[in-house]
């Protein structure tokens, strides 16, 4: 087994675990823990690439990851700031009760 | 007859000659007004009407004053004011109107006697809720006919001339709910086109051979010696000169409108309308047109005629107008003795008199015939309206054998209509219609080629005399028969009586054999005094005669009828006499019966065919033509409701469904969508390995 794929096997099973978080979690804030591990698995897949691909002189992965990281900062920002309105709204993070998403 | 002093000719237009278009153009403006007038503006209606046509007899007086004064000068007047109204390639349709005696006497006879009639309306129309219409109606007939008069174009008089009849058409049938007015008004319109399609033929024809449509254009007019010297020249069939045969088509004309034999009939039952329509139409204007027509183209009727010493020479087209005429006049007569509507009665004596002006025409030239129409326009006018105001005050009755004693309740009317009735017969001396009709049987007792007309219309003269005899005395004398009350009618109505009754007796003084200043002015010569005249044999002779005529009809009228007050339901005094002729005369001698017998019942059968080739033939063609039409519609419309609606309906109903199976998804949960995303995810990706593989 080529690091590589060691790499992208973790990055695999993290994606795994956040999306099953996502789906499977009523509250709120677990579903945006889960988003947030799927999002960290892909940086961690554009890191592994960057590192044993043809150019790992160049920083042109890491820059990427970096940008990433920080537009995920910025979306867990507005992620937490939608669930507390919600919660003001409703008195509830369970995401079951807020179905009023409907066209 | 003696020129005796050379008239020079005056033909350059003054100025009261070029604003002669304003006579006929202000009643028409008038009538315009009128007629978009509201109907409740009654009042206004009726003074425009009337202040029209009163500023209209200022001008012609002023006009007629002019002529006058240019007469007394030793002046001809004869102006023109000509122009050209469109042009046709080289020819110029030229129209126009003239200032001469003729034309100025007949606007001051139109216009004077009209303005009575307007007034009079006001009272007899007062009741009548479509006022308006008819005051429109009346001034347009009044500009129309003014306009005849003063038409120096033939093109010209036959339009106005058309206008007239259209505005008798609408006059007659005024009260048009009632079935006999509408018929009436029919056949009125449709007898005058009759002569009027002969007159636009000898239009046609005239302009044809001289190339201009004006009657005086100085000397190049159709009524001038160059003109008509082509005419005589030009052979037609029959031994006819052009210029004969084209008379003879314009007197077809002048028949229609005059009510001539064989095309009177529309003239009685013209009755139908209002009766100051029945004055304006049968007295003073409509039927006036046709013997103004004859003086106006009489250069033309009379062209080639050869002069015998003092009788006027005479023509095959005078011969005809003068035939045509006395018997019209006996005719017209006959049937009068035997009528019971006191409309009727006067419709046939108008019938009468205008062959009276007729023969006259024919035998003694324009000054006799426009004589007798000036005098009669004035006692007829009288006449008619005398009738109105009868009707008026015996709650509108019109049988005679109804009414009598009204002497007692309608004095002035009474007064009024005996003088109208005397005039009318000719009663000698006082009264106007002797002179005129003195006149005219005096032409005829001259005439060179027979004395037959001379006896027919002197046995006329017996015939007006009894039976306005026998009106008179069922209308005014003996018991009043009819229901109610009767009344004399209102001063709007009795004032113009009056005014007309003395016309009707001064009117004479202008034409005596002694001051023939009539035949004077017309003949542009000057009028010579000549107390003498009264004693010439000939005359006395004459004036025997017509006393003779005058008492043999009043006394045989007053012997069978006067003072009797016979009731309704009895026999008429005439047809206890003479049984068999009263039911002649009293079914109008048939000549309706004839018409529609003839005339009528060749249309009818020729309308059937038509019809039935309408029906059969055309009918059946437009029918298949339908039907396949019809056939091939019904194929578009199975297969557009089948087909195309069809298939457009089910993909309707698919998107609909398609959509409500879409809505389903969209249940507003976070998870679900994250879930199908996630779901599509991976079959994405399961697509691309796979593919990937291959």
């Amino acid at each position: 087994m080529t690091p590589l794929s060691a790499y992208l096997v973790v990055a695999a099973l993290i994606f795994a675990i956040g999306l099953a978080g996502a789906l499977t979690r009523r509250n709120a804030i677990l579903v945006l823990i889960g988003i947030e591990l799927m999002l960290n698995a892909a940086n961690l897949n554009l890191i592994a690439f960057w590192r044993y691909g043809p150019h790992p002189e160049l920083l042109s992965g890491m820059m990427f990851a970096i940008f990433s990281i920080a537009v995920a900062a910025a979306e867990a920002a507005v992620g937490l700031g939608l669930v507390i309105s919600i919660y003001r709204h409703a008195k509830t993070t369970d995401l079951e009760q807020t179905n009023r998403m409907k066209g | 007859m003696q020129e005796a002093i050379a008239f020079t000719p005056q033909i350059d237009a003054s100025s009261i000659a070029r604003w002669l278009w304003l006579i006929p153009a202000l009643p028409i403006v008038a009538a315009g007004v009128i007629a978009i007038l509201k109907q409740p503006r009654r009042k206004l209606a009726s003074s425009l009407a009337i202040g029209s046509l009163g500023i209209s007899l200022l001008i012609s007086v002023a006009a007629f004053a002019h002529v006058l004064s240019g007469w007394s000068h030793g002046h001809a007047v004869r102006e023109t004011v000509n122009f050209s109204w469109l042009t046709v390639g080289t020819q110029a349709v030229e129209l126009g109107w003239i200032l001469d005696p003729l034309s100025a006497l007949m606007l001051v006879m139109v216009t004077f006697v009209g303005l009575l009639i307007f007034i009079y309306s006001t009272g007899y129309m007062e009741q009548d809720e479509n006022y308006t219409r008819f005051f429109c109606f009346l001034a347009l007939f009044a500009g129309a006919m003014l306009g005849v008069v003063i038409s120096n174009s033939i093109l010209l008089l036959f339009m106005c001339w058309e206008l007239v009849g259209l505005t008798s058409y609408l006059l007659i049938g005024f009260w048009y709910q009632r079935p006999s007015a509408a018929a009436a008004a029919r056949k009125a319109f449709l007898t005058t086109r009759v002569g009027d399609i002969f007159f636009l033929l000898g239009i046609v024809w005239l302009f044809a051979q001289t190339g201009t449509l004006l009657f005086y254009d100085h000397g190049a007019g159709s009524m001038e010696p160059l003109a008509l010297g082509g005419l005589l020249v030009h052979q037609s069939h029959w031994g006819l000169t052009a210029a004969g045969a084209i008379g003879l088509l314009i007197f077809a004309g002048a028949a229609g409108k005059s009510g001539q034999l064989p095309l009177h009939v529309w003239l009685p039952d013209a009755m139908e309308g209002p009766t100051p329509v029945s004055a304006l139409i049968h007295a003073a204007t409509m039927v006036a047109a046709g013997v103004y027509l004859i003086a106006r183209v009489y250069p033309l009727m009379s062209a080639g005629a050869i002069t015998h010493g003092e009788a006027p020479g005479t023509t095959t087209a005078l011969m005809v107008v003068t035939w045509v005429g006395a018997s019209t006049a006996v005719f017209a007569a006959l049937i009068a003795v035997a009528q019971n509507d006191i409309k009727r009665i006067l419709a046939y004596s108008t019938v009468s008199q205008l062959g009276y002006m007729m023969a006259g025409l024919g035998v003694g030239g324009v000054a006799v015939g426009m004589f007798h129409l000036i005098t009669h326009a004035f006692f007829k006018a009288l006449l008619f309206m005398g009738a109105g105001s009868v009707i008026h005050g015996a709650h509108e009755e019109q049988d005679v054998r109804r009414m009598g004693g009204l002497r007692k309740y309608m004095p002035v009317t009474f007064v009024t209509y005996a003088v109208g009735m005397l005039a009318l017969c000719g009663v000698p001396i006082f009264f106007s219609g002797f002179w005129s009709k003195d006149s005219i049987l005096e032409s005829a007792h001259g005439w060179p080629l027979s004395r037959m007309p001379y006896y027919m219309l002197v046995f006329g003269a017996v015939l007006t005399a009894f039976y306005m005899t026998r009106q008179v005395s069922y209308v005014f004398l003996g018991e009043y028969r009819g229901h109610g009350h009767a009344h004399e009618s209102p001063r709007a109505m009795t004032m113009p009586l009056a005014i007309l009754a003395f016309f009707a007796v001064m009117l004479g003084a202008i034409g005596t054999p002694a001051w023939p200043w009539f035949r004077a002015f017309l003949g542009n010569h000057a009028a010579e005094v000549n107390p003498h005249a009264f004693a010439e044999p000939a005359w006395l002779m004459l004036l025997l005669t017509s006393c003779v005529i005058v008492v043999v009809g009043l006394g045989l009228g007053w012997w069978l009828y006067g003072n009797k007050s016979p009731r309704a339901e009895e026999p008429d005094a005439l047809e206890k006499a003479m049984p068999p002729v009263w039911t002649v005369l009293a079914n109008r001698l048939y000549i309706d019966e004839l018409y529609g017998a003839t005339v009528i019942a060749f249309y009818y059968w020729w309308a059937k065919v038509a019809d039935w080739i309408d029906r059969e033939v055309w009918g059946d063609l437009v029918a298949t033509i339908t039907a396949i039409f019809k056939g091939w519609a019904r194929l578009n419309r199975f297969l557009d409701a089948t087909m195309v609606d069809g298939a457009f309906d089910k993909g309707c109903e698919e998107i609909y469904n398609g959509g409500g199976v879409l809505a389903r998804i969209q249940n507003g949960r976070g998870q679900i969508y994250l879930r199908l995303l996630a779901v599509a995810v991976v079959i994405l990706a399961a697509v691309l390995i796979w593919s990937g593989r291959r």
